[in-house]
């Protein structure tokens, strides 16, 4: 063997040693990404992780106004919580119409012809399933026993338990909203790692229990009303979630619970920190963070919360025609949602009730094509303009800044009011509420009533807070959702409206996890 | 002896190392002429004196010459591609010089070709598994500019779809249909040893068409798992290996030029209404103000937007081998004007290989080089479907100078209607996209035969294929199509950088009847990219989204140990079996690792002694294989780690006054791994009449386990409620047939005739971490036209990507009943029979796969003159026809304050309102296609010159035979919506050989 062999084996010898030093380039992780354990270790990064529990609300992504989405299965933009909540609650009702026959899931919705399939009822499942699987991680992280093993100051501690509180909060409003839609959910708590498990079926009585007794724990620890920065919950934010889980009780498990309800919508209204917006239309604008009504909003911003969802659609969407999206402070409508009829008659004075909010120009009252636009009322009640009339802060005009207040004052006088009505609470006093409700509405006192029955408080609810989530749940409560009892346009498929099944005051449980769970059973009728 | 000195020798003896070659001294020559059996003279042939590097290369009179022997006696080896490798012995003396002449016989079955195979080459007679390899006489001829289309037709089980006309753009190639359904369909592509990176670079259209096809020695096919295992978790849809050509020792300087020039032009319009039958329909059924709207022009917007495109492609290469160092570089400029206005591409390319062996033959090198600049303009494809749907009655130009001049749909306030459709022109010269890409692809391989041991060889390849892109896209701010931003000015950049080092010891030797060839060895690959982050901004400077808050960068590294053994008993019973164990950064430690076994087992049946006597049967080979292979490609580097993500500016929430980037937990799969497929392949070579009629036949079954696909999680189990996880199976079972027949071989005149088909089912099995029949499926197949609606779905026991759609209604004249629910008119079979059309009445029915495809060809020689075709079909494919469904009813033409023109295809429907999930629209659009034809003349050389010349007259995509209604029925993916039309190419080719 001569030296240059010597010096090509020798070659080969070093290359043999050099790969072995390659294996350590198995373990790469992303480098810019954070894991949980580097999350929570920083008490400065708990913040933002809740943030993103109440921008779950709002928002569809990581990347505003889409990208990153955080659900699948759903185009990004339609997937916004607000969005496919406001879908499910007002337009399978008299409320509101979509032209967007084309899209898939909008013709069921209209027609409330939900099947277990509807992309829309998919979306809302999975948006809640999605809030809870991120609060139960919050929750779980943030625990007393992970805190302390982090040594974090008494001060960060505190910070930390305050927002573990709100995040318990978020995860009981998602569950009364299951509660609410779907009723037999998968149930998951915090003890629940996400992996490969398949979690069990809780049944609509055993979850109103524990809705009950995670709001009633959490609203004692909570902040006290009108205390906390804006956007974030407080008591006054349990306590509306509790008047309306007891309101609906009798839907819920057949209870009567409206002592429980009244007293929860009073403790709201005593709180004294909210007082009625003077103007009705102000809480529906671009500034309505000013609105002294508002318990608790869902934020949005036409620049740094931009989303295809929430007030964006809201706005949007109730524009076509000859409308001015000028006037709404946007730059183009996106000609999708209407009001029936049906809606309309329940104003019975269109001049003096200043909730009268139409748009008529170029539309007409009745419907004969659902996918057209013009037919049917528009309503002008969400704009992105403040008080003065100025446009929100995107100069391009697609995003806007309204809040929307999932809860506010008046929802609790009408609960109050409708529970006083039912047994718990005093009646008398309900009226006088109702009537400062209308005396805002008609700027003085000729609206005022001298006595109010259920059908009434149906209608003043309808008047007083459509287009906010509640007309579904309403109108259950009141036996006429399904049935015939009441119709209206497109109702069961025909332009007359016709009487629909009653397995529908349930959604159902989407199809796809009936498949990937095997645990669940469908909701009696689908 | 201080250091710098011994820097100095270590310098000089590294370079005699290279130079060691050229101390050989001149003492005899050969020289002589190669021929076929006819006496035409083979240009190219290879004559080498065995044992030794030295050698030549037949020039254009089929001579050759070589200098510089040593005395002495040799066995002189003549080969040439395509023929029978034959030899002379012969006695040199001091000085003399001896004339050898030889005839060679031509291989019809090419039973002694070399064939590259994973880590080695074998010959053809020898192969085990389903590998099909082409060189540059099967290449397609013509303008191609990416080397999948070299053999697009050529080979069964093969298809290739490309993707459109645009310039440079890529092709679909799907190697026995597939066995992922969320992870990565497409082949592994490994180039001169250097597996590649399939998901290209921003900024380029393609990521393969780095590669000059011209440079290009041989394409080959591992197809089923037997051959392709060697290359473990990324080879379950097959491996294509590019080979590029090199220099060959003691040749003299050889130049090729060759130049082809090409006339492209659109080979249909989508058809649309003109502009007076718009009218007309306007006139009908237009509300007063919507007539209005109608304008005076008679504007035909596919014919502004398109051209007629040209196309050069000019290369040169110098190749030989100075003294014993073989050497071929290649130079390319090419350059493209599509025939979408504005769209071009033009590449600069430069290929070196060097290949030099020293002492006597045991230390071999070979080094290959490639790098490529491209620049590419894209034209606004978005053009294209407003051409379409443009209103014809409105003039290109309006009367003022708003929006560039162009004629814009506008509000009352004078501002672009949103919602209305772009004038095309406005689209394609308000937007300037342009990107460069340069890109470096090279290796260095060492081949060291132990002196001691000869029979044992080690290699060593080191490689990398580094790219780095940077691209710009303004739009003016006064272009309506970004009017309400102001513009754009943005830009993005992005490196890529993949590494390679294998090594691997070989041992081959033969004892008596018995013949060994063993292989291990290791391997590293590791493959990162970067992306810096960028705002995206308007013309004046104003961000409108706010750069991420880091920049883009993923890595990954694959470290495998491979090896394989071939054993062959009496030249006829020949033994594969392999074994590779890939370790994965994607996956966790605990499924990082994955064993991936093959055998395979063949039997040269016509070499039995009992086969002699068996009349016109000259080969008859039975091939049996089985092996499994696997996928990581999952678009994705760390699936398996619970990751927390940033939100963006833009999607904060607010708390009081203050805005909070948001923190996310992402959803993941901890216990995510490949998916594996199993194949098995039955295949018998056969040959008759000498090999003139010649084939093979292959049966196959691949099973996919593990799948990855992307399903619905059990609400509230992950992060999300859809994740990429090991589920489900899948199943190819598929024939393939190739066949070649000789037809006429005279001195004068040869006819040669090819074809292959191949039948292809696909079926997904199971798609649910619990088999269940019920599964619904998982929607898939987005379609314009509306938001969110889907056209296709997987489904257990279906084709993926089957159509799902509503079943039509015909009245009794054949037209399609509009589906009006509030009147009470059904349009759609009411499959469940509730009354009602809903979402469960839709049916699942055809599938976009061809059930059989199909490739032909021919090629005719008289004399000089040369003359073939290469046709390509599909049977059973389907297409949804996006374009129809989007403009075939009433209200679709009636937009706010605009209109948009409709298809021809709304005179069928009448329909009012969209009927997009109707099955109406899906086609069948099986098609065969006349990709290739040409005729050649050889001038063979000019003068008394010794400069040759070819000349061929090409035509691509020359026609089409096809029910379909579209543009085009040939659409990878199966949904049809206004795809840049392939042009139809005409082209001459130059070729000039120095």
């Amino acid at each position: 063997m001569n030296i240059k062999s010597i010096s090509i084996y020798a070659g080969l010898l070093g290359v043999a040693l050099s790969l072995g030093s390659c294996f350590k380039d198995l373990d790469l992780e992303p480098p810019y990404g954070l894991n949980a354990e580097a999350v929570y270790s920083d008490p400065n990064n708990y913040i933002h992780v809740l943030a993103k529990l109440y921008a779950g609300l709002a928002t569809t992504g990581n990347d505003g106004p889409a990208g990153q989405g955080d659900i699948a299965g759903i185009d990004e933009g339609f997937s916004s919580y607000l969005r496919v909540h406001w879908n499910l609650q007002v337009l399978t009702t008299d409320e509101a119409i979509c032209a967007w026959e084309q899209d898939p899931g909008i013709p069921e919705l209209n027609r409330v012809s939900i099947t277990a399939l509807n992309e829309w009822n998919q979306a809302m499942y999975y948006r809640i399933f999605f809030q809870l699987a991120l609060c139960n991680e919050f929750i779980r992280q943030s625990a007393d026993s992970r805190l302390s093993e982090r040594g974090f100051s008494t001060a960060d501690v505190d910070r930390i338990v305050e927002m573990r509180n709100e995040a318990r909060f978020l995860r009981a409003l998602s569950y009364y909203h299951a509660l609410d839609l779907f009723g037999n959910v998968p149930f998951i708590t915090e003890d629940d790692v996400p992996g490969a498990f398949l979690p069990p079926q809780i049944e609509r009585p055993d979850l109103f229990n524990w809705v009950e007794s995670e709001l009633l724990a959490v609203a004692a620890v909570m902040r006290d009303p009108g205390t906390h920065e804006y956007a974030r919950a407080d008591k006054a934010a349990a306590w509306m979630t509790l008047a309306k889980l007891y309101l609906n009780a009798e839907v819920y498990v057949g209870q009567n619970r409206y002592t429980d309800a009244a007293n929860f919508a009073k403790q709201v209204i005593d709180a004294g920190v909210y007082n009625l917006d003077p103007n009705y239309e102000h809480i529906f604008l671009a500034d309505n963070h000013r609105s002294p009504e508002i318990i608790f909003p869902v934020a949005f911003d036409g620049l740094q919360t931009k989303t295809f969802g929430g007030t964006t659609y809201l706005i949007h969407a109730s524009i076509g025609g000859i409308l001015d999206p000028d006037e709404y402070g946007v730059n183009v409508g996106w000609i999708g949602l209407r009001s029936t009829p049906e809606f309309v008659d329940q104003f019975t004075d269109s001049v003096g009730d200043g909730r009268y909010l139409f748009a008529k120009d170029g539309q007409t009252r009745e419907i004969d094509e659902v996918a057209q636009f013009t037919e049917g009322y528009a309503v002008a009640k969400w704009r992105n303009v403040d008080r003065d009339g100025v446009a929100g802060s995107d100069p391009v005009g697609d995003f806007v800044d309204t809040d929307f207040p999932l809860y506010r004052l008046a929802d609790a006088y009408l609960m109050y009011a409708e529970a006083a009505l039912r047994g718990g609470g005093d009646a008398g006093l309900g009226l006088n509420y109702v009537n400062q409700l209308r005396e805002r509405a008609y700027g003085n006192t000729s609206g005022n009533v001298a006595s109010i029955d259920l059908d009434f408080i149906l209608a003043e609810r309808c008047r007083e807070l459509y287009w906010e989530n509640h007309r579904r749940t309403d109108l259950i409560r009141f036996g006429r959702f399904t049935g015939a009892d009441y119709l209206w346009s497109y109702k069961g498929g025909v332009k007359e409206g016709a009487s629909i099944a009653n397995h529908l005051n349930l959604f159902p449980i989407p199809a796809s996890d009936i498949i990937a769970n095997p645990n669940l059973k469908q909701n009696t009728g689908y | 002896m201080n250091h710098k000195y011994l820097r100095v020798k270590t310098l000089v003896s590294m370079l005699s190392l290279l130079l060691l070659p050229a101390m050989a001294w001149a003492q005899a020559s050969i020289s002589g002429k190669v021929t076929d059996k006819m006496g035409d003279e083979l240009i190219g042939a290879s004559v080498l004196l065995e044992g030794t590097t030295i050698g030549g290369i037949t020039d254009l009179d089929g001579s050759y010459q070589i200098n510089n022997i040593p005395a002495g006696s040799y066995n002189v080896i003549f080969t040439y591609v395509g023929y029978i490798k034959d030899n002379r012995t012969i006695t040199l003396s001091d000085g003399q010089s001896l004339i050898v002449n030889m005839d060679l016989a031509e291989n019809v079955l090419m039973l002694n070709e070399a064939v590259v195979v994973g880590y080695g080459t074998t010959q053809t007679r020898d192969l085990t598994g389903a590998v099909t390899s082409l060189n540059t006489e099967d290449f397609l001829e013509g303008n191609v500019n990416t080397p999948e289309q070299l053999i697009t037709g050529k080979v069964a089980g093969v298809q290739i779809t490309s993707n459109g006309g645009a310039p440079g753009s890529g092709s679909r190639i799907r190697v026995r249909g597939g066995s992922s359904l969320n992870a990565s369909n497409d082949p592994l592509i490994v180039i001169d040893g250097v597996p590649v990176d399939n998901d290209g670079i921003a900024g380029s259209a393609n990521a393969l068409n780095l590669i000059n096809p011209d440079d290009i020695e041989s394409i080959t096919l591992l197809k089923d798992a037997s051959a392709a295992a060697i290359y473990g978790s990324r080879a379950a849809n097959g491996v294509l290996i590019i080979t590029t050509k090199k220099g060959v020792a003691g040749d003299q300087l050889r130049v090729t030029f060759g130049s082809n020039n090409a006339v492209t032009t659109i080979a249909q319009y989508t058809p649309v209404m003109s502009a007076d039958e718009f009218r007309a329909f306007v006139n009908e059924f237009g509300t007063p103000t919507q007539i209005g709207l109608l304008g005076e022009a008679n504007t035909d917007w596919q014919r502004e937007i398109f051209r007629l495109g040209f196309a050069t492609n000019n290369d040169i290469s110098f190749s030989g081998g100075i003294k014993n160092l073989p050497y071929r570089l290649g130079l390319e400029y090419y350059s493209e004007s599509g025939i979408l206005q504005r769209s071009a591409l033009s590449r600069y390319g430069a290929s070196l290989n060097l290949s030099p062996k020293y002492f006597d033959n045991h230390l071999s090198f070979d080094v290959n080089g490639k790098y490529s600049y491209t620049n590419n303009f894209f034209a606004n494809q978005g053009a294209i479907g407003a051409a379409v749907g443009f209103d014809p009655t409105q003039p290109i130009n309006s009367d003022n100078e708003n929006y560039g001049g162009y004629y814009e749909w506008v509000t009352a306030a004078g501002v672009p209607n949103v919602l209305a459709a772009r004038n095309p022109l406005g689209l394609l010269y308000l937007r300037d996209d342009e990107s460069n890409v340069y890109r470096f692809l090279g290796n260095v391989a060492v081949d060291y035969k132990f002196h001691f041991l000869p029979e044992l060889r080690a290699n060593l390849n080191v490689g990398g294929d580094f790219s780095r892109s940077n691209g710009t896209v303004f739009v003016p701010e006064f272009a309506a199509s970004d009017f309400n931003r102001g513009g754009v000015n943005n830009q993005y950049e992005q490196e890529k950088n993949n590494k390679l080092l294998e090594f691997y010891l070989n041992y081959a030797k033969t004892f008596d009847v018995h013949k060994f060839d063993v292989i291990g060895g290791y391997s590293y690959q590791n493959w990162f990219t970067f992306s810096p982050a960028f705002p995206d901004v308007n013309v004046a400077g104003d961000t409108i989204i706010v750069a991420d808050p880091f920049p883009f960068e993923t890595e990954n590294t694959l470290i495998s140990f491979f090896g394989r053994i071939n054993y062959t008993l009496k030249e006829r019973y020949l033994l594969t079996a392999t074994l590779r164990n890939d370790a994965s950064s994607r996956f966790s430690p605990a499924n990082r690792n994955g064993l991936f076994p093959s055998m395979a087992f063949a039997w040269r049946i016509t070499e039995e002694s009992f086969m002699q006597n068996t009349g016109s049967l000259s080969n008859l080979k039975l091939r049996l294989g089985w092996g499994v292979t696997g996928q990581q490609d999952i678009f994705n580097n760390y699936p398996y780690i619970a990751n927390y993500s940033q939100g963006t500016g833009t999607a904060a929430y607010q708390f009081g006054n203050q805005f909070y980037y948001v923190l996310r937990p992402d959803g993941y799969d901890a216990n995510i791994k490949w998916e594996e497929t199993t194949s098995y392949n039955i295949g018998l070579d056969f040959g008759f009449n000498n090999n003139r009629i010649n084939g093979s036949l292959d049966f196959y079954k691949k099973i996919t386990d593990d799948l990855l696909a992307t399903i619905p999680v059990a609400a509230g189990t992950n992060f999300t409620n859809q994740i990429l996880t090991n589920v489900g199976s899948l199943e190819n079972t598929g024939v393939e047939l190739m066949l070649g027949y000789l037809a006429i071989d005279k001195d004068d005149i040869t006819f040669e005739i090819g074809a292959n088909a191949t039948w292809n089912e696909t079926e997904i099995t199971n798609l649910s971490l619990v088999p269940d029949p019920e599964n619904p499926g998982v929607l898939v197949g987005g379609v314009a036209g509306g938001v969110g609606n889907t056209i296709q779905i997987h489904t257990v026991g279906f084709t993926p990507f089957t159509f799902f759609a509503f079943e039509q209604l015909y009245d009794d004249q054949g037209n399609p009943i509009e589906h009006i629910p509030t009147e009470g008119q059904l349009g759609y079979v009411d499959q469940n029979g509730d009354g009602v059309i809903t979402a469960d009445d839709r049916v699942r029915s055809f599938n976009p796969q061809p059930n059989v495809f199909a490739g032909l060809y021919a090629n005719l020689r008289v004399k000089k003159w040369r003359a073939g075709f290469t046709m390509r079909a599909e049977f059973g494919n389907y297409l949804y026809n996006n374009v129809a469904s989007q403009r075939s009813f009433r209200n679709g033409s009636f937009g706010p304050n605009t209109l948009n023109n409709l298809s021809p295809a709304y005179y069928e429907t009448n329909f009012r309102g969209t009927q997009l999930l109707s099955d109406h629209y899906i086609e069948n659009a099986s098609f065969a296609r006349m990709d290739n034809m040409f005729v050649g003349y050889n001038f063979g050389n000019l003068g008394n010159s010794s400069v040759g010349l070819t000349l061929t007259a090409i035509v691509q995509n020359a026609f089409i035979i096809t029910g379909y209604s579209g543009l085009d029925p040939e659409v990878a993916g199966g949904i049809d919506n206004a795809i840049y039309p392939r042009p139809r190419v005409f082209s001459i080719n130059l070729n000039l050989r120095i």
